[in-house]
């Protein structure tokens, strides 16, 4: 087995203004470890249109200290729950323009099966439970997003 | 001294993003809250219409959570992909 323990917080877990690159982001990953047959990728990205609203653009907010802690305890259980060799979490905040990046969970396993549901855990976890808020600048005037299938 | 602090829309609502608050001791979050209800009287029912969680310390609290000198106290309204 691979150990699990291997890497720090800051290592997989990433909050930042900038973009990211999913190939830089996911070779890393590979990287992690020879037994990986598998890595699934869930890329969240800036839709131009919401409830019946055009978006010109997106700001994100998050509260700085929990939202990591959140992400960390997350990728924690998920290594713990499902059979999985690695997992990273990356949110932007601040400005997003639409069609630009906001959120990437890789999640690498031995086998695709664990890793699919490993990934759509985490990212439907992270919606739930991290304090990260998006504000929508529309046509109609400024929203704050409180709630997402 | 508590660090009280406020996000996202309760920051517009509210008009602020931060307030700080003397104790002389330990004290429930429900005491903080009369305090801080006194320096804002809407608060509790901008608590409640906004399903706003409270964290003391980056955790999630409760009524009876004990806020101590130093502590931060956040106020979060619902997260962005929202409570399901």
């Amino acid at each position: 087995m691979v150990p699990k323990e291997t890497g720090s917080i800051l290592e997989w877990i990433r909050i930042q203004e900038e973009d990211f690159s999913v190939e830089e982001e996911t070779n890393r990953i590979k990287e992690r470890s020879k037994r990986i047959g598998g890595i699934v990728t869930f890329l969240g990205t800036a839709r131009d249109f919401s409830k019946g609203k055009d978006i010109n653009r997106i700001d994100f907010e998050y509260y700085p200290g929990m939202a990591e802690k959140k992400l960390n305890e997350i990728r924690e259980r998920a290594l713990q729950d499902y059979d999985v060799i690695e997992v990273s979490i990356l949110h932007r905040v601040g400005r997003i323009e639409t069609g630009e990046n906001i959120v990437l969970i890789l999640v690498a396993a031995e086998h695709r099966k664990d890793a699919f549901r490993a990934c759509e855990w985490c990212i439907d976890e992270l919606k739930r439970i991290t304090p990260i808020w998006k504000r929508e600048e529309t046509t109609q005037g400024e929203v704050w997003v409180v709630e997402h299938p | 001294m508590v660090t009280i602090r406020f996000f996202a829309v309760l920051k517009k609502l509210l008009d602020r993003d931060s307030m700080h608050i003397q104790l002389t001791g330990p004290a429930t979050l429900k005491t903080l809250l009369d305090r801080i209800e006194s320096e804002i009287p809407s608060i509790r029912s901008v608590i409640k219409e906004g399903r706003t969680l409270i964290a003391v310390n980056q955790e999630i609290a409760q009524d009876e959570t004990v806020v101590s000198d130093g502590d931060e106290v956040a106020f979060l309204p619902p997260f962005a992909g929202g409570q399901h």
